[in-house]
């Protein structure tokens, strides 16, 4: 655009127009553009359409995806700060020994909560749940050790977790520390694994919009090669030339951009019900993270640049094409 | 205006459409260019208006060696040369006034003088009333002088004409070589390719003649010899 302008403004001093009238009909050519493409646009709606909806779902596809990684990532946030610790003890301690290693543990700034799970509740809560009562009874003596269930404290970060677990398996009566964080971590590996496939897949359909852009423009300018041929042997610049294409492609990214928020808004809409029941059933109230200001600038944006250089690049190469050997 | 200095184009596969040609126009000069088909008179002028570079030898029009002139001044340079085309290259999803207008449009004039120039320039070819036409709608006749009208809208002091009497019969031939004639008288140099000797030496004028790329002609067309048995023209 800038190069139109720049060379426009030389043509002022080989021709007997004035500066201000060249940057007057600079600006009149892109509103005559702008409306002719819109109205081209608009012309063949179904055609239109159907491009608008192939660059919707490329760009509406990788949206979503990075739509519910945002969601689990705060959903695996909320959970960070109720990380538990369970710390099973040897067998045949004391009691005295127990209420010393509770108190201690209570104490200690990491640890939130505390509750003592004996081996007789332990027992009798597994034959409850298990389905394994009879064969249980048969038992003569009770396998499972006592429990200390810590619930730690929020804001902690994996060191002072590891930390913890460490001083808590060096205690005596500690026979094994088990921390149910493992779990968070591999969800923590899924999710960056997951955030690089959406990337990845961004990428590839960003491409695949610059190609339909840029094939559905190249079939423009099929249909007004001769056009653009005497523009350009009347002394057309390559700007004046690239101008109509570059807001038909711009209209192609605008529109599909559009669809895609469209798209987007209605899976959100979709899942919002499910998601609300489920949340229900953990009792939480857990609320979709929907489309932000952000989300929406990125997507109109990224649509009309992708629009704006897939027409660029097909009229340059055309273009390059025309000119004298 | 037009200098050639030893110019050759050769085309890729190795065809010499022009070899070591040297000419000299002179400003508000008006010259005919002939020779039989292929050899070399529309290569010549796309030389001229950069359609084509040359592969060998220096082209300048109006002081401007066209070989080192970067690519982004070349549709400046464009302006400055009215062409009429050979198939006329009108544009048919437009008026007659549209395509007129085409050459304003490409170089920012405003409507209010578009609308001017564009009705001088068909005044002058006799196409006033027929504006509102599509171009599809005219005889051959009448399609050549919309594109002869829009050679010279923007009143460029060179003129390049294709075989502007390509397909017409003879009326309509001479009448557009006289139209071309009355911008000649207004000061533009112009140049016109043809193989219509009949007609170009009705009008005596420099004469260029052109076989095989080779320039074996050059003075008034009343003194062109007459082709020999083997169809040569004497030196």
């Amino acid at each position: 655009m800038r190069r139109g302008g720049e060379s426009e403004s030389r043509g002022a001093s080989l021709s007997e127009l004035s500066f201000v009238d060249m940057v007057r009909a600079y600006r009149q050519h892109h509103i005559s553009s702008a409306k002719t493409s819109g109205l081209k646009l608009l012309a063949s709606p179904m055609s239109s359409a159907m491009t608008w909806l192939v660059i919707a779902i490329a760009i509406a596809l990788p949206s979503v995806l990075s739509l519910a990684l945002a969601n689990v990532d705060q959903l695996a946030q909320r959970w960070d700060g109720r990380v538990s610790v369970s710390v099973y003890l040897r067998q045949g301690f004391k009691p005295a020994a127990l209420q010393q290693l509770s108190a201690s543990l209570t104490a200690r700034q990491e640890v939130q909560a505390l509750s003592y799970v004996s081996p007789e509740a332990g027992l009798a809560e597994f034959s409850r749940n298990s389905g394994f009562g009879d064969v249980l009874s048969g038992l003569d003596a009770n396998p499972l050790p006592g429990l200390l269930q810590l619930q730690l404290v929020g804001g902690l970060d994996r060191a002072q977790v590891a930390t913890l677990q460490r001083q808590l398996q060096e205690i005596s009566l500690v026979e094994q520390v088990v921390v149910d964080l493992a779990w968070l971590q591999r969800l923590h590996q899924f999710m960056q694994l997951g955030q690089r496939m959406v990337f990845m897949l961004a990428g590839l359909l960003a491409l695949g919009v610059l190609l339909i852009i840029g094939n559905t423009i190249r079939l423009a300018i099929a249909a007004r090669k001769e056009e653009i041929l005497v523009s350009k042997l009347l002394g057309g610049t390559n700007g004046f030339i690239r101008r109509p294409f570059l807001y038909t492609g711009l209209g192609y990214g605008l529109g599909g951009g559009l669809l895609a928020l469209v798209l987007c808004q209605l899976a959100l809409w979709l899942l919002s019900s499910p998601v609300a029941e489920l949340s229900k059933s953990y009792d939480s109230e857990y609320q979709l993270i929907g489309l932000g200001f952000n989300h929406v600038g990125f997507i109109l944006g990224g649509a009309v640049c992708l629009g704006w250089l897939g027409a660029w690049l097909a009229v340059s190469r055309h273009l390059h094409e025309i000119e004298p050997r | 205006m037009i200098q050639l200095h030893n110019v050759s184009k050769r085309y890729p596969g190795g065809f010499e459409a022009l070899s070591n040609l040297s000419v000299h126009i002179e400003p508000a000069e008006m010259v005919f260019l002939t020779g039989h088909s292929g050899a070399g008179k529309s290569t010549l002028l796309k030389l001229i208006m950069l359609m084509e570079h040359a592969s060998k030898g220096q082209v300048l029009v109006g002081k401007q060696n066209l070989g080192k002139m970067p690519a982004r001044q070349i549709p400046f340079f464009r302006r400055q040369i009215g062409v009429v085309f050979q198939n006329h290259q009108l544009l048919f999803d437009r008026s007659v006034f549209d395509n007129v207008a085409m050459p304003l449009l490409v170089a920012g004039y405003q409507p209010r003088d578009i609308g001017r120039r564009v009705r001088a320039a068909l005044d002058k070819v006799g196409l006033l009333d027929k504006e509102r036409l599509n171009p599809i709608a005219l005889s051959g006749g009448e399609q050549q002088r919309v594109g002869i009208a829009r050679a010279v809208v923007n009143k460029p002091p060179l003129l390049l004409a294709d075989e502007p009497t390509g397909n017409l019969d003879p009326q309509l031939s001479a009448d557009i070589m006289k139209l071309l004639r009355q911008f000649n008288e207004l000061g533009v140099t112009v140049l016109i390719a043809s193989h219509d000797i009949d007609l170009i030496q009705r009008h005596n004028k420099r004469l260029l003649n052109l076989k095989s790329g080779q320039l074996i002609y050059d003075g008034p067309a009343s003194e062109m010899p007459q082709p020999t048995a083997h169809g040569e023209l004497v030196r």
